[in-house]
């Protein structure tokens, strides 16, 4: 007994030692970070999402291979984007200069530099952005500055069921398609899914129905502009196809995951999803019935963009390589590899019309269709809250719709823009 | 107790012991065979209540993926494909690194929370000092605190250490969790020992730290053993902190289940993390299986008595 | 171990004086807190230094506004109990105006959520109660095949919640196992009743056996002579239970309940995995623990706040529970071995 005790009291301080040992490295940032100069080269990490697809460490080898003194460390975070933006939060408050290049979601942009984090892409940093999707171009901007680079976009396509469409042409508008759901009742299937299950997925789904209709959610100040005819009349669509059932009533717990499942299962004729499905329905066996009987077009209206840009920590150390990396990154070049390796949008407009690249990715011909006319969600540093006030007030309406109950769109909308304004309040 | 049963009943039993005691001894063995029975049954259900969820995980994980929903409760469509890519580390999943740290993580938490927490648990128990009721609430108070609410001060702390994304980072708040749990059952085990043995000890000349060390520890060793089994699957177990100050160099297997993905965006591999489940909960179950009487008499001797 | 063989003959050798049993309780008092001290440290800088960091930052503000022309935050200040006001009275600062807070707001959100949190934490301990005092009933009498018994009691408690939260979502999939086997087409994971159900199951699944082991715990304390007294005289299965097993198991169960309500108060994994707070109208399942975590995202100061607020919540019950029960946590069992002579 006694040797045991020994023994564990021994590892124990071995172990405490340990640690003790490993404690130094990154220290942390401060002083006035945009005055640095822009000269400063040395090893960068990059941080992004999850990366599922195992090209992100080729690509960082690649650039290894050329600036040996300019090494990039890759950081995977959680593939939540919730959890992302909360790590980036947590890493930048602390001012911590450990993150050089960072991944951000296109909404994340006002926020994070709205608290000072992000390097503005001005001066020594500006970069040539010409030959860029507009409108990804613009995402990257917080009150007329460049911030974020694109990077990879995304923009939403309709995924239907060419065999049972028949004859009839491809809807472009919401009221078009609800016009075919029909078809779908006497298959004895559901018509028309996207995302409403109440998380980010219905923000991006209410935006379109708003923006699609001719109306915003907010202004270039952040006011909320939902009191208008056209954001009425696209919220009614989303609650009349709910109560009609041309939305099925389960579509009110549907991420992406569960619509792309009950599409490839044949349970579905219309689909509003991300690119990604093209690849998913390819290898997935469940979708071997639909398979050669689906076909893919533009959003019906306007899509809401998606997508990541590429911006600099206003706190990094290496600032330069930073740039030249981000350059890197948005060559031709390597939006031409990410294509092929990671099925993902580029944002180099050249790409999209160049016909033998678009030959061997056919899914990029609808994709521009759909960004040409795609709409940003809500420009604002506080989106989170604004996405929350959104989601909390439409949910309860589709959720309020789709058990049958009635919803008067003007005062859900009214409440929504209250909330939005709170939420712009910072409380 | 003797409220119970009036004199009455007394009474009316007596007679019937007497006359009847050879049909009694039948009837009473006819009893005994149906609450057997009923024992039995009640007692299947337990088990097949508590074994169905995890059989499904384990019949899941070893299904073919294109019979994902098939709701056979056979284990049909076998396949072994789903545990290769469960340590599979393309598609950014490090299952085998995230097992080797939680077992690191946990054993070194485990075997720390033990010995501080013994000697913090035996002073409680066997010493009277001031202050003592204040630390044992502050112990066990501070336990109850929202853990989503020390994340954010955490992180800052030890950034500004410089610790961000390093074990301790990880062991650290882990002993701290296992502390309260610790201290509190073997303090109620130490507080219900007999004190002659170790005064015996002393009048044989030991020192208290020897008398404690002699007489104490082997007398404590059952209840040591059980409260370093539950701070060792506390710990393994543990998902909040790690979701937060964790990362992919650190990560332990609750954060790789958590964060287990295909190659697809938005699309979960069920059978994958069910198999990556099954091999994150086998460890722990053998533990506890193997343990099992000890965990038992464990908590039997010291966890809970009031 | 020899110096067990030593009989115990003597009573401790008694001290000389009042002064050396005041040095003596001074050494004591110096070799505990000695011993106490890495408890004490650790506990301190992973806990309590965090809990002041929070209460400081619940009176502060995290910006005041924007400025316009560089649309940078400006820094914020001392506001005193607004961020707590805020919750209580769900009041918000519109345009600079304290007003009651429209309809989607966090703060609009807090009392459902303090009611969805109290109703877990009671409907859950109340099952896992029930049915805990079941399974340890069944696991205390003899019978073959009991170590099975006991050993299959100890899976569900020994499986990651993560895991488990996992493997229930898996479960409750619209197109998952649940429903196709029971031929029925509920939405587990975001009708209200049916996502708090779900919740209760999968909480009541993972936590029941070991609450049942805590209670078996006790029923082994409970001397076989007491029930042999019992149906001597005559008591019939009920009356036993109530009479004599359930008082003789109260301090036992009372702990085991206090820690499993301070637990479910602070429920956090299992909803935030399976249903993400929804359901209903989409704050059905959403716990304290689920909110402070959502505010957190967006202002970390009144995030701060709710916590603190949960905090003394969750410090309440417990209060509560202490005085009213009896629960005896700090090492007084005089109480309890009164209780347990009685019997």
């Amino acid at each position: 007994m006694k040797k045991a005790l020994r023994v564990a009291a021994v590892g124990a301080t071995l172990a405490l030692s340990g640690l003790s040992l490993v404690a130094c490295s990154s220290g942390s940032g401060g002083g006035n970070p945009a005055a640095q100069s822009g000269n400063d080269t040395g090893p960068i990490t990059y941080v992004q999402g999850k990366d599922t697809s195992g090209n992100i460490p080729k690509l960082a080898a690649m650039w290894n291979a050329d600036h040996p003194k300019e090494k990039v460390t890759v950081k995977q975070q959680s593939d939540n984007a919730d959890q992302q933006l909360q790590d980036l939060t947590q890493h930048l408050q602390q001012k911590l200069s450990d993150y050089d290049v960072m991944s951000t979601d296109v909404v994340w942009t006002a926020q994070l530099a709205a608290k000072g984090w992000l390097q503005p892409l001005t001066g020594n940093y500006k970069l040539d952005l010409s030959g860029y999707l507009p409108s990804v171009v613009k995402s990257g901007q917080y009150v007329g500055t460049q911030y974020a680079a694109p990077s990879v976009t995304d923009s939403q396509l309709l995924y239907y069921r060419k065999d049972l469409l028949g004859s009839n042409p491809v809807p472009t508008t919401f009221a078009e398609m609800m016009k075919l759901c029909p078809i779908a009742k006497k298959a004895g299937i559901d018509c028309y899914a996207g995302q409403f299950a109440k998380y980010e997925g219905l923000t991006v789904n209410f935006n379109e129905v708003v923006t699609s209709n001719g109306g915003t959610v907010v202004d270039d100040k952040g006011k909320p502009t939902l009191d208008t005819p056209q954001a009425e009349a696209g919220l009614q669509e989303l609650v009349d196809a709910f109560k009609d059932g041309n939305i099925p009533k389960a579509a009110v717990s549907y991420q992406e995951q569960q619509g792309l499942n009950s599409f490839e299962q044949g349970k579905l004729m219309f689909l509003n999803n991300w690119p990604y499905m093209v690849a998913d329905i390819a290898n997935s066996a469940q979708a071997k019935d639909i398979r050669s009987k689906y076909g893919i077009a533009g959003y019906p209206g306007k899509s809401a963009v998606g997508g990541h840009n590429l911006a600099i920590n206003a706190y990094s150390k290496h600032k330069k390589t930073a740039l030249d990396f981000i350059k890197f990154m948005e060559s031709a070049d390597v939006q031409k590899n990410r294509v092929e390796k990671e099925s993902v949008a580029p944002t180099l407009s050249s790409l999209y019309s160049d016909t033998s690249f678009t030959d061997q990715y056919p899914y990029l011909v609808p994709l521009k269709k759909s960004l040409d006319s795609a709409v940003a969600r809500p420009i604002t540093p506080y989106y989170n809250g604004v996405t929350q006030a959104i989601q909390n007030n439409i949910f309860q309406a589709l959720q309020t719709a789709s058990t049958g109950g009635s919803v008067d769109v003007k005062s859900v909308l009214s409440a929504t823009s209250k909330a939005i304004e709170a939420a712009s309040s910072g409380s | 107790m003797t409220t119970v049963a009036g004199p009455a009943v007394e009474t009316a039993e007596r007679p019937v012991t007497n006359e009847y005691s050879i049909g009694r001894a039948r009837a009473r063995r006819r009893k005994q065979g149906a609450a057997a029975l009923r024992t039995g049954i009640q007692a299947a259900i337990i088990v097949v209540w508590c074994l169905l969820p995890f059989y499904w995980m384990v019949v899941i994980g070893f299904r073919d993926s294109s019979y994902t929903f098939d709701p056979n409760p056979l284990p049909i469509h076998l396949t072994f494909a789903n545990y290769i890519s469960a340590f599979d580390t393309a598609n950014g999943n490090y299952l085998g690194l995230a097992l080797l740290n939680s077992f690191g993580i946990c054993t070194v938490v485990t075997i720390v929370a033990l010995v501080v927490g013994i000697s913090a648990s035996y002073c409680l128990a066997r010493l009277n000092f001031p202050g003592k009721g204040l630390i044992m609430g502050f112990i066990l108070g501070a336990s109850m605190f929202p853990g989503v609410a020390l994340l954010t001060p955490l992180f800052a702390m030890f950034s500004q250490l410089g610790w961000s994304g390093q074990y301790q980072v990880l062991i650290i708040p882990y002993i701290a969790g296992a502390l309260p749990l610790t201290v509190y059952t073997l303090n109620s085990f130490f507080r219900e020992m007999p004190w002659d043995l170790e005064e015996a000890a002393r009048i044989d000349g030991c020192t208290p730290a020897q008398a404690f060390r002699i007489v104490i520890l082997p007398l404590a060793a059952p209840a040591v053993f059980t409260t370093a089994i539950l701070a060792f699957i506390a710990s393994w177990n543990e998902y909040l902190l790690v979701s937060v100050l964790g990362n992919t160099q650190i990560q332990t297997v609750t954060y790789a289940i958590a964060q287990f993905t295909g190659s697809i965006p938005h699309v979960q591999p069920y059978t994958t993390i069910m198999a990556a489940g099954t091999i994150v909960t086998i460890p722990l179950i053998i533990l506890v299986l193997v343990f099992q009487r000890r965990i038992v008499a464990g908590l039997t001797a010291g966890g809970v008595k009031g | 171990m020899t110096a067990l063989a030593a009989p115990p003959k003597s009573p401790p050798p008694k001290l000389a004086g009042r002064e050396s049993a005041e040095a003596n309780r001074r050494r004591v008092t110096r070799v505990a807190y000695a011993l106490l001290a890495p408890t004490i440290i650790v506990m301190l800088i992973i806990v309590a230094y965090p809990i002041v960091q929070s209460v400081i930052q619940s009176f502060n503000s995290d910006a005041s506004g924007i400025d316009p022309k560089t649309g940078l935050f400006r820094a914020g200040g001392f506001v005193g109990l607004q961020n707590y006001t805020n919750w209580l009275f769900q009041q918000c600062q519109i345009g600079g105006v304290t007003q009651a807070c429209p309809p989607g707001s966090p703060q609009a959100g807090f009392y459902n959520s303090v009611f969805v949190t109290f109703f877990f934490a009671i409907v859950t301990v109340a099952l896992e109660t029930v049915f805990g005092i079941w399974m340890a009933f069944i696991m205390n009498r003899n019978f073959r095949g009991r170590g099975i018994l006991r050993a299959a009691v100890l899976v569900p408690w020994a499986i990651p919640t993560a895991v488990t939260a996992k493997l229930w979502y898996f479960i409750f999939d619209p197109s998952g196992v649940l429903n196709t086997v029971l031929n029925i087409n509920v939405l587990w994971l975001s009708d209200l009743w049916a996502s708090r159900f779900a919740i209760i199951i999968a909480d009541t699944w993972k936590t029941t056996p070991f609450m049942a082991l805590l209670i078996l715990a006790g029923l082994q304390l409970i001397p076989e002579e007491t029930y042999e007294a019992a149906r001597m005289d005559g008591s019939s299965a009920v009356q036993t239970f109530f009479r004599i097993t359930l008082p003789l198991l109260k301090p036992a169960l009372v702990v085991a309940i206090l820690f499993r309500t301070l637990d479910a108060l602070r429920m956090y994994d299992l909803p935030a995995i399976l249903t993400g707070g929804g359901g209903g109208g989409g704050q059905g399942t959403q716990t304290l623990s689920i909110l402070v975590v959502k505010q957190i995202q967006q202002s970390n100061d009144s995030a701060s706040a709710l916590s603190t607020i949960t905090f003394l919540l969750i410090f309440a019950v417990a209060f509560l529970f202490i005085r009213l029960l009896g629960a005896n946590l700090t090492g007084n069992e005089r109480k309890a071995r009164r209780v347990a002579k009685e019997a």
